[in-house]
């Protein structure tokens, strides 16, 4: 046999044995699989799918081209986008001031503990509990309305129209986007090395020189990742929504739920399928951008 | 104090709740000399080379650099050049913006190009010329402190502070880079403070090594000295191998294994005590009317280690050279007598 037949036999002996053993390595992941496939694939596969039919169930782009001209879904759309960038910035912002606050505190202290358990239940506060929450503070009937109302009818937190429209809920987002923040930054600002800054100081850098040229442009991958992620936590958001506005449709969500159960004739499963492919196709852009600055970010953590 | 001393350390103290890291600690570093600080953990070496550094703020004590009292000065403004452990490169920069850091800060802001030059130099200098523009997480643990080295040299630091800079490196790498360490400081010339808990680093690197022992020094000599003539039991213990044998003192010499040997300075004058004998400073000869018996042998290259079982049921450590070892077995009768020695004898 020459040198290469017994590599060639020796291989072809080692794959069939290998390529079993892989196989089986597998089989714990089986279930994992099969529920992704079931809850995250095939729907995402029906609703890209419907998007190309019509309601009589015929190939058409009709729906997928005219859906974003009219503007009776173009401007939810649009509010969709604002709010999730606004509510990601306010949010993100003042999640990461917190996290830096705490990081500056005793790593085992009782305040730490306590806001970090209180941002991970916050963070998930959202939908008809959030809303009501709101509407028993700020709402028509609320407490802060009617302490409000006691000392002027004209000021602000007297006339609670605001909760009920695009700045409302903004606020209300806003809510549970800082908590999100708080706990996806924290680790990044706990993973800045005090050695950093005794080095930056050793060699002569003052504290403006540490956080600039080095605090900030570390910090700023994982920041601008937590807005990447407090964007597309705000833009799928419904049922928070649904539950502070029952009248009209002003972000894209609550378009979708009209087009899925509209009872005045509006029902239309491919015009829900395709403002669903519009935000699947941001989500995508978003969560792509946030895994390449993961990657990033994920070298400096070695 | 002595007048030639270009650092100067005196009387620092520091307590951290009811531990004293620093009580009363002084040192003197000669201009260009290497002084390394040994010592066990919380022994307050590190807390010593990061009072020297500005880092670590003091209870009490001055720190002169060049005559000049620096006690209060900040950290950016003393020039001293740092290594810590690990983990101190800025991750964001590759090797080259790392060692131009400190050239760009105020206090050595440089032009552009003898920036450029000036990383590159020393770049070379650690060997790592090739590695410009890796990043850290593209270089091993030994080239990432190469570069902190560099770095730390850039700004031509007064002082040259190296906090264990070898401790996380595999045992390889770590000697490699201690022989560095040592060629690169006496090229440069810079006066430098080492801390380490490694007596085989700080014996084969620095010019003199300070013992250190619940915040304060226990002795400073050259290694050598401080090896074949310790001062304090601690210090005869915690650098190299003992072994404590019975020995009978009057003056200044002991009877140890039946063998006059002199004493050195801090050991006890009259009556019964503790001889510490390095394993080097026994005679072992096959005897079959002698006082001890082999119970194991190490190869060790060119020298054997043994494992022996004296009479009296001690067990001791001597360590000879391999030729004289051929004829020696598990189980061998010997007789085990020492060299003439100094030795350091403590009360029992």
């Amino acid at each position: 046999m020459t040198n290469s037949q017994i590599a060639r036999a020796g291989s072809s002996t080692g794959t069939g044995s290998r390529f079993w053993r892989n196989k089986r390595d597998y089989l714990g992941v089986l279930p994992f699989l099969f529920l992704s496939g079931l809850f995250l694939l095939w729907p995402t596969f029906n609703v890209v799918y419907g998007a190309f039919f019509s309601d009589e169930g015929k190939f058409s782009l009709d729906y997928l081209t005219n859906t974003i001209k009219d503007d009776g879904h173009r401007i939810p759309f649009v509010h969709s986008l604002q709010i999730s960038l606004w509510t990601s910035i306010a949010g993100g912002i003042l999640g990461a001031l917190f996290a830096w606050a705490i990081s500056t505190g005793k790593p085992d202290g009782v305040a730490r503990r306590f806001v970090l358990a209180a941002g991970g239940v916050l963070a998930q506060f959202g939908g008809v509990m959030l809303a009501f929450a709101f509407f028993a503070t700020f709402g028509f009937n609320g407490f802060v309305t009617a302490l409000a109302l006691k000392v002027s009818e004209t000021n602000f937190l007297a006339s609670p129209e605001w909760l009920y429209g695009l700045f409302g809920l903004g606020v209300v987002y806003t809510f549970f986007q800082i908590p999100l923040m708080f706990i996806v930054f924290l680790p990044a600002v706990e993973n800045l090395k005090p050695q950093w800054r005794e080095a930056s100081e050793s060699l002569g850098g003052s504290a403006k020189d540490y956080w600039f040229r080095i605090g900030f442009p570390i910090l700023f991958p994982s920041f601008l990742g937590g807005l990447l992620l407090l964007f597309v936590n705000s833009f799928s958001a419904y049922a928070t929504a649904a539950a502070l506005i029952s009248q009209g449709t002003i972000i894209t969500p609550l378009d979708i739920g009209g087009a899925l159960s509209s009872e005045t004739g509006g029902a239309s499963a491919p015009l829900a399928k395709t403002l669903s492919l519009y935000m699947v196709l941001v989500v995508v852009i978003v969560m792509a951008l946030y895994s390449l600055l993961r990657k990033r970010v994920s070298k400096w953590e070695q | 104090m002595s007048n030639n001393a270009y650092v100067q350390l005196v009387n620092l103290s520091k307590h951290f709740g009811k531990v004293r890291a620093l009580d009363g600690f002084s040192l003197d570093i000669a201009q260009g000399e290497l002084v390394a600080l040994l010592g066990p953990s919380g022994c307050g070496k590190t807390t010593a080379l990061r009072a020297l550094a500005g880092l670590q703020d003091l209870d009490a004590g001055s720190i002169f650099v060049d005559s000049k009292d620096i006690t209060f000065v900040s950290p950016n403004k003393r020039n001293m050049g740092m290594v810590f452990q690990a983990y101190s490169l800025f991750p964001h920069m590759n090797a080259r913006e790392n060692v131009e850091y400190g050239l760009r800060m105020k206090a050595h802001r440089t032009s552009s190009s003898e920036r450029v030059k000036r990383a590159s130099d020393l770049l070379d200098l650690v060997g790592l010329s090739t590695h410009a523009n890796h990043f850290p997480h593209q270089m091993s643990g030994g080239q990432q402190q190469r570069v902190a080295l560099a770095r730390a040299l850039a700004i031509e630091p007064n002082v040259l502070l190296l906090d264990e800079p070898l401790s996380a490196l595999d045992a390889k790498v770590r000697t490699q880079l201690r022989e560095e360490i040592r060629r690169i400081q006496l090229e440069v010339g810079t006066t430098t403070l080492f801390v380490t808990h490694d007596q085989e680093e700080a014996l084969g690197i620095a010019d003199r090594v300070g013992v250190m022992r619940g915040g304060v020094l226990e002795q400073i000599a050259g290694p050598a000295e401080l090896y074949e003539r310790p001062l304090t039991s601690f210090v005869a213990e915690f650098v190299g191998l003992t072994n404590p044998l019975p020995a009978t003192v009057s003056g200044s010499h002991a009877e140890v294994l039946g063998v006059q040997v002199p004493t050195v300075a801090g050991s006890i004058t009259s009556g019964s005590g503790l001889a510490l004998i390095r394993p080097e400073w026994f005679k072992v000869e096959a005897s079959t009317s002698g006082n001890a018996k082999i119970f194991a042998v190490s190869f060790l290259g060119s020298t054997c280690r043994l494992t022996i079982d004296l009479a009296d049921g001690a067990r001791i450590r001597a360590q000879i050279p391999s030729s004289d070892a051929s004829n020696l077995g598990i189980g061998s009768n010997i007789k085990v007598t020492l060299k003439s020695l100094p030795v350091f004898v403590k009360g029992a």
